[in-house]
């Protein structure tokens, strides 16, 4: 076996290894450049898988697979690993003696979502989601001092645990028919009884716990309320990206639409999610549950992929996947900055940010309406995927309330716009912004909006990553 | 010359503009607003050369640009103009270019006033210029996001607050867009199973023969959509609270052209490609285009703020537009069209003056008034320019729309016409009651203080009120680009759809 083929993953092993002990053994000045050698570490790493996109094998026996889809999801991962690490270091100040730690578990996660994605069975992929859940129990309360944060820790790891609990029921229930773990052997040895559907169902409560679909979404809004604000980017866009890779592989190649269509069970779900998401975050006014209500509905646009099961709707989740990195983590950086200098993340300590830093004014209106899916920002090439993949499949009813609810989403994204160019502020001070953060934000910008005007790049990198479901 | 794109340039210099000013400080007013002026201007000028180079005698699309873009959503970067899109190219960068001059009091935020008015622009003209379904809504999209902000950011909160005005507007509009979107992906979906070939090209959808029932369903969506933009009753109601809220320009740009984004679309997309769904569903419009005319000229019998007047007013001449369109023949369709033109540069022209106005005497109540004639006899002359040609006074071309337009409509719906021109009775009353009551009678010593139009402030009334006045004296300019357009995409049904269905 070519070890090489594991580089990514072993490089990040290592990385959160030693981050972890270079925290514990540098002295206290010298852990200021932990943050930086993660960094740098990763974008070693990414330019490594990006040179390896493209090669194929089968490891394990097939328990673990390298191929377009797995490389496609590990870039995504990468970069938003990135981007969140980037723009959480001055952030990161306020975690003292304990940053090195943050980056460590940050990379523990990453490396758990890279295990979900490329696993082509059903336990390594259990492993994956746990490595990168645990890992987050822990960065959700790290706020030490903070009531908010310290629930949301316990309120996800009881959560979680359940929803964990449950997808594993269910695995162990296909594993009960079909005898096999293997995701690319179950078809094979399906037989239709009512234990199949039992547990299909119970894997989609898991998945859609992980993905936060409604009603599987309760603990969204108070964990990405309660957790650090760079930690609430990564597990809205990463943790959630990762969800999907694994649900896909299973759903597309284990559990194929044939064997039981759990298409519409999904669509009501879907339905429900982008209706009552929308409607729930138009009453918000802190701008973090914002976007876990917001993250909600986005959830329920991807998922309209899925069901649509065709060459559209597949494109479509993995287009959306990568431009939602763009577009909110930009958001969330700008949330981040905005809350190291205002001290609290309510809606009004946006309030005139359109004079206090145009350009992040301008960024956050551009990522925001990228979410809302307005032209040419990228969001909306992603939805155009998604619904021709769903109309395409017959969904025509779920493009009509997808499309008319993101209108409606316009609404809580403009009233950010609202607060930051007409709200009157507190504080004149300009706003300096980090270099950092100031690369994070030129690149969320230049991703959504080169995405939105020349789609056409993207567009084939993903045609070669869903052509492993073709 | 044949390569030269200048579709491409008349359609970015006002994108390169904002960029430009982008990268000046923003203390540099000056700079900013010249930056403005130039860019608009080489846009007009680049589309009177196009309007002078078109090609009458070869009709069709002309300086046509194509670079494939997304080819698995079809999408190209297409553009080309024919007889219908050239005015309506016109009439953008008429409008266009005298919004500038009619921002000129914009003390507050200079800057990015002028970035967003510049964008507007662009997403405006790039609907008309494009022929891709996918490019067309991009366009069209990108125009509802800057209004939004320039509402907020320098808007007025006289009735309604400018906050509830600017989101009422844009929320309606996006509606009416998402029925749209959904209308244009279905129709992308289908002709992609029709076919196997996935293209939004309008030119190449229209030689796939859609069934009749599909073609109802996309209609009905497209009318929902390019009706709500168009203010098609009872969809209306966004538009005068969003003329009232927003700035002079944008009311300019939103009254003037962007409203007739909606008409151009039914007739480009809609009858162009869905006829058969056309014919059905237009005696619907056609009853409609009947409220339109009728019950917003009575709203505006009681209306008081001159924004709102106007504002009723234009949802009243869209009345006629919708009419026009709905009778399916070409002699309407020419009326609707030029009735776009005529009714986009008079409402500017409106839009101006009463921005003007209000500017210096910080009231739009036409009770407050009396007599302006005295102190400012330019301004007068401007708005009694603008309300003759409203209530389409023959000599100005206005005029020549209505007249075509119910000519043509005539045939189709006798009844319908007959009541539809009543509402010209209705205009009457009101333009020249409110006319009369703010411009003439005794002089009030309180409006002495009002400075006449002056410098910078003329060019709009000279710009449109010359588009007024000799698109009144010389109709066949336009009208035989127009019939040329019009009669190339009917022959284009006709010998598609077998047996011709007009």
């Amino acid at each position: 076996m070519d070890i090489t083929l594991l580089s990514t993953e072993i490089l990040v092993a290592v990385l959160g290894l030693v981050v972890l002990v270079l925290g514990l053994t540098l002295p206290s000045k010298g852990k200021n450049i932990v943050g930086g050698f993660t960094i740098i570490a990763l974008i070693i790493i990414l330019i490594n898988a990006i040179f390896s996109y493209g090669i194929e094998a089968n490891l394990f026996n097939g328990v673990y697979v390298i191929d377009n889809f797995g490389s496609f999801f590990k870039l995504l991962f990468l970069a938003s690993g990135i981007l969140v690490m980037l723009s959480a270091k001055e952030y990161t100040k306020q975690f003292a003696q304990r940053s090195s730690e943050f980056y460590s578990f940050m990379v523990f996660a990453l490396l758990g979502m890279i295990v979900m994605s490329c696993a082509n069975e059903l336990m390594t992929l259990y492993i994956g989601l746990e490595l990168m859940t645990v890992s987050f129990y822990i960065l959700t309360a790290y706020l030490l001092n903070d009531e908010l944060s310290a629930e949301a820790g316990l309120k996800y790891l009881i959560l979680g645990a359940i929803s964990s609990a449950i997808l594993l029921f269910g695995m162990s229930l296909i594993y009960a028919i079909s005898g096999t773990t293997i995701i690319s052997e179950i078809v094979a040895n399906l037989r239709i009884e009512p234990v199949l559907i039992t547990g299909i169902i119970l894997m989609i409560g898991g998945f859609a716990f992980k993905i936060s679909v409604i009603p599987f979404h309760m603990w969204a809004p108070d964990i990405y309320e309660g957790a650090p604000t760079p930690v609430t980017a990564f597990l809205s866009v990463a943790s959630k990206a990762a969800g999907f890779a694994a649900m896909l592989r299973v759903f597309v190649i284990g559990l194929p639409i044939a064997a039981f269509d759990w298409g519409f069970i999904l669509a009501i779900l879907a339905a429900i999610t982008m209706i009552a998401g929308n409607l729930m975050a138009l009453k918000q006014t802190n701008i973090k549950r914002m976007l876990a209500y917001s993250s909600i509905a986005q959830a329920g646009y991807i998922l309209v992929g899925l069901i649509a099961f065709n060459v559209y709707g597949l494109k479509g989740v993995l287009f959306y996947a990568m431009l939602y990195v763009f577009s909110n983590l930009g958001a969330f950086a700008i949330a981040t900055s905005v809350e190291v200098v205002a001290g609290d993340t309510q809606i009004t300590s946006f309030n005139g940010l359109g004079k206090r830093s145009p350009f992040m004014a301008a960024i956050m209106t551009v990522c925001l309406l990228s979410l809302a899916g307005i032209p040419p920002m990228a969001g909306f090439v992603g939805k155009f995927y998604l619904f021709a993949g769903a109309i395409q499949a017959g969904y025509l009813w779920l493009a009509f309330i997808g499309l008319i609810m993101s209108m409606i989403s316009v609404y809580y994204y403009l009233n950010v716009a609202k607060a930051m160019y007409i709200g009157d502020a507190v504080d004149e001070k300009p706003i300096k912004s980090s270099f950092s953060t100031q690369v994070v934000l030129w690149t969320c910008l230049a991703g959504t909006l080169l995405i939105g005007i020349y789609p056409a790049p993207l567009s084939k990198l993903v045609q070669s990553a869903i052509s492993i479901f073709l | 010359m044949t390569n030269f794109p200048i579709l491409s340039l008349t359609l970015f210099i006002p994108l390169i503009g904002a960029i430009i000013i982008m990268l000046i400080p923003r203390d540099q007013e000056g700079a900013i607003r010249g930056t403005a002026v130039f860019a608009t201007l080489v846009s007009l000028i680049l589309s009177i050369v196009v309007f002078i180079n078109y090609d009458q005698s070869l009709g069709g699309l002309q300086f046509i640009e194509n670079i494939p873009w997304t080819p698995d959503l079809g999408v190209s970067y297409a553009l080309g103009v024919d007889g219908i899109s050239i005015p309506m190219l016109l009439l953008t960068t008429l409008i266009g270019f005298s919004s500038v001059f009619a921002s000129w009091q914009i003390k507050d935020r200079v800057k990015e006033f002028f970035i967003l008015l510049l964008i507007l622009i662009t997403g405006v003209m790039g609907t008309f210029l494009t022929t891709n379904l996918f490019i067309f809504f991009l366009f069209y999209e990108v125009v509802v996001i800057p209004i939004y902000l320039m509402v907020i950011m320098w808007g007025s909160s006289k009735r309604v607050t400018k906050e509830y005005a600017g989101m009422k507007l844009t929320i309606y509009l996006l509606i009416g867009s998402a029925f749209l979107l959904i209308g244009i992906i279905t129709l992308f979906v289908k002709s992609y199973m029709l076919t196997g070939i996935p293209t939004m090209d309008i030119f190449e959808l229209v030689n796939i023969q859609f069934s009749t029932s599909f073609q109802v369903f996309v209609f009905v969506l497209m009318a929902l959509g390019f009706g709500t933009l168009l203010s098609m009753f009872p969809f209306h109601a966004w538009s005068p609270d969003g003329y009232a809220g927003a700035p002079t320009a944008v009311s300019m740009i939103h009254a003037g052209v962007l409203k007739k984004i909606g008409g151009y679309g039914i007739i480009r997309i809609g009858i162009f490609l869905l006829p058969e769904g056309a014919q059905i569903i237009a005696p619907i419009i056609a009853v409609l285009a009947i409220g339109n005319i009728i019950y917003a000229a009575f709203i505006c019998l009681s209306q008081k703020d001159l924004k709102y007047i106007v504002g009723y007013s234009s949802v009243s001449h869209m009345g006629y537009v919708l009419i026009g369109i709905a009778a399916l023949n070409l002699i309407s369709i020419n009326g609707a069209i030029i009735m776009m033109f005529a009714h986009g540069v008079m409402a500017a022209l409106f839009f101006a003056l009463i921005g003007n106005l209000y500017d210096k005497s910080h009231t739009r109540n036409i009770d407050d008034f009396g007599g302006l004639a005295h102190q400012m006899p330019k301004l007068a002359t401007g708005l009694m320019l603008a309300g003759l040609a409203s209530l389409g006074l023959p000599g100005l071309v206005n005029f020549v729309g209505e007249f075509t337009i119910f000519v043509g409509a005539f045939g189709t719906y006798r009844v319908l016409t007959i009541i539809g021109v009543s509402g010209i009775v209705f205009t009457a009353l009101y333009i020249l009651r409110t006319l009369g009551t703010i411009l003439f009678g005794p002089r009030r010593e309180k409006w002495d203080h009002l400075q006449d139009l002056q410098g910078v402030e003329m060019v709009p009334l000279l710009v449109l009120g010359a588009a007024i006045i000799l698109g009144g004296m010389f109709p066949y300019v336009l009208m035989d680009l127009i019939n040329n357009g019009v009669g190339d995409l009917l022959a284009q049904i006709n010998s598609i759809q077998m047996g011709g269905i007009f």
